[in-house]
């Protein structure tokens, strides 16, 4: 007992102010990892300013950028999912309907509408992936093809700006029939001669892919999109090797032949404007 | 092939103590009154376990090695079949089988999903797992049908379409994209029958009919269980809890109402034990929805089928 006495008082943390650093001053760019003052991105259209990645948006600051301010009419906007099948994985999905709800945005993944480019009419749709994964069920199927049709009844173009994981499992085999009934509602744009241009943004995968967002008269990319059928980690898995640099970005969809052009977000309103006028004769 | 899933083996067991039985009888020793007791239990014993069967049990069942596939159903229901090959741009896909025959003396035009039942076969039709030359393949059949005025029925069994690297480089989502909105335009009947596995875009590429059947024990669902599983739970091996939620069999579809018009009935333990009956069952509901389809002009075709598909809708409205 007490053989070996400290004969010093044990030495304590000395008690330091911490720098407090309100969040979100900073961003770090998921492309180049650099670190860059929030607002800055935010003034560059939510591009990074030093290698132009392109990060996600919202549906209603795509809608800002794109659309003559203050001309955007919101259709449908009182529609949501319902859980039908009563459908449970960890959550149950009315669960999952009413946590996405609660964080904002629209009713559901997609935000439809009218307003004008430049002045010229159009139909717009808009995915917000912050909502499910931009996954797209019932409300999202029903809204696009709701859009589709206002703009055969208008005799407007149509525009849908994608960013979506593809079909929502949890309305299982009702989400896999959205593909076929947006699909079957531009044949009848298509034959009204009506222009409807897609453009593809960061992730666009699955169904939506593999239904309108690859049927656009135009397609059109954001650059570094991800845009493919089987999602990456699929693809690895069934041919068990790691899968070419660049795989199923935009740059490699135009090398392919699958996207028309890839247009950079800055000049997206300009190059719309232009290729719906030129459609439109106008 | 002999093959049984778990579920199947006790009554197989029942059948082949039937078969030794038999061989074992002769003029003095007579087996018929046990015959006929162990025929009648196994006969109770296949509907015992029939009845009960789990979603998950329903998709094995879809995916049974022995069920007829697409060449089979038209080896025993049309006669007079030519087959075609190829898109015209890359080359044949063996996974979608496309062509012509008829059905009771009527031409028509017949297109599905094939898979293998040996290995080599199976590599050979890549597991019924189509690259985008199998879906454009299709389509340019379809429009030739659309073109000489010949019904179209098409035949659905696949896991899903090929996730392959060159499937991407192809346009996989193209083709399926492309065929979803053409099929909508197509002026002459579809009928679609899911024999087996309705495995997503993959099936839905050449499943926009007027009429959309589904056989007894098939499956029809936005993504596999196992690939719902591995997503949802993060574990590949919950499939069945996964079939489960997904709702994806026959009947499960049939009760949301508008999504499928009709289940076609198929033998006690399943279409593999009787092909030559689950065949007759298919001809006869294929023969009746044709009769009704063709008093429709092309324009009403084009449009109950839009109609049909527009209808698919379940959402709540705020007023």
């Amino acid at each position: 007992m007490g053989w070996f006495k400290k004969s010093k008082a044990p030495i304590t943390p000395v008690e330091t102010k911490k720098v407090q650093m309100p969040e979100g001053i900073w961003t770090k760019c998921k492309n180049c990892n650099e670190i860059i003052y929030t607002k800055e991105i935010e003034r560059n259209l939510n591009v990074c300013p030093k290698c132009d990645y392109h990060f996600r948006i919202s549906a209603r600051e795509r809608i800002d950028l794109v659309l003559d301010t203050g001309s955007f009419i919101e259709m449908d906007a009182g529609m949501v999912s319902i859980d039908f099948l009563e459908f449970k994985d960890s959550k149950k999905y009315k669960d999952r309907i009413k946590a996405a709800l609660k964080k904002g945005g629209g009713g559901d993944a997609v935000v439809c509408g009218e307003g004008t480019i430049d002045g010229l009419p159009v139909v717009v749709s808009v995915f917000d992936f912050g909502f499910m994964g931009g996954s797209m069920g019932s409300v999202v199927g029903e809204k696009i093809t709701r859009a589709i049709e206002k703009g055969l009844e208008k005799r407007s173009p149509v525009l849908v700006f994608s960013s979506s994981g593809g079909a929502r499992m949890q309305e299982s085999i009702l989400s896999l029939m959205q593909m076929a009934k947006t699909s079957a509602a531009l044949a009848k744009l298509r034959a009204a001669g009506l222009p409807f241009i897609s453009v593809l943004t960061d992730p666009t995968t699955g169904g939506v892919t593999a239904s309108f967002a690859m049927l656009g008269d135009v397609n059109m990319a954001e650059p570094r999109a991800l845009i493919g059928f089987a999602g990456p980690r699929v693809i690895e898995q069934t041919i068990r090797q790691k899968l070419p640099d660049g795989f199923q970005r935009s740059e490699y969809l135009l090398e392919h032949g699958m996207v028309d052009m890839i247009v950079r977000r800055q000049e997206m309103k300009q190059r719309l404007s232009q290729v719906l006028r030129i459609f439109t004769r106008k | 092939m002999q093959f049984y899933l778990e579920f199947e083996k006790p009554i197989v067991e029942l059948e082949q103590k039937i078969r030794e039985l038999r061989e074992y009888s002769t003029d003095k020793v007579d087996f018929s009154g046990e015959i006929k007791k162990l025929e009648k239990k196994a006969e109770k014993l296949r509907e015992e376990i029939f009845t009960n069967l789990t979603r998950w049990q329903r998709t094995q069942l879809a995916r049974h090695i022995n069920r007829p596939f697409t060449l089979d159903y038209i080896q025993m229901n049309f006669t007079e079949w030519f087959e075609l090959h190829g898109d015209r741009n890359f080359r044949d896909d063996p996974a979608i089988v496309c062509g012509f025959a008829r059905l009771d003396g009527e031409p028509c035009c017949v297109i599905g999903h094939q898979k293998g039942r040996d290995t080599k076969e199976k590599v050979y039709r890549n597991f019924g797992m189509p690259n985008p030359e199998g879906y454009r393949k299709a389509l340019r059949v379809m429009q030739m049908a659309d073109q000489f005025g010949l019904p179209i029925f098409t035949f659905v069994d696949t896991p899903g379409a090929f996730p392959g690297i060159g499937a991407e480089e192809r346009g996989q989502a193209e083709a399926i994209a492309r065929n979803l909105r053409e099929m909508a335009a197509i002026k002459v009947p579809i009928i679609v029958t899911v024999t087996g596995e309705g495995g997503s875009g993959g099936a839905l590429a050449i499943a926009v009919g007027n009429r959309v059947l589904m056989m007894e024990y098939s499956v029809y669902s936005v993504i596999s269980p196992e690939g719902c599983a591995a997503i949802l739970w993060s574990d590949g091996t919950k499939g069945p809890q996964a079939a489960e939620a997904l709702k994806l069999t026959a009947q499960d579809i049939m009760a949301l109402g508008n999504v499928i018009d009709e289940v076609i009935a198929e033998p006690t333990g399943g279409a593999h034990t009787d092909a030559k009956k689950a065949a007759e069952n298919v001809k006869k509901v294929l023969k009746r929805h044709l009769a009704e389809l063709k008093k429709l002009s092309p324009e009403e075709l084009v449009e109950q089928r839009y109609q049909k598909f527009r209808a698919m809708t379940k959402v709540e409205e705020a007023q």
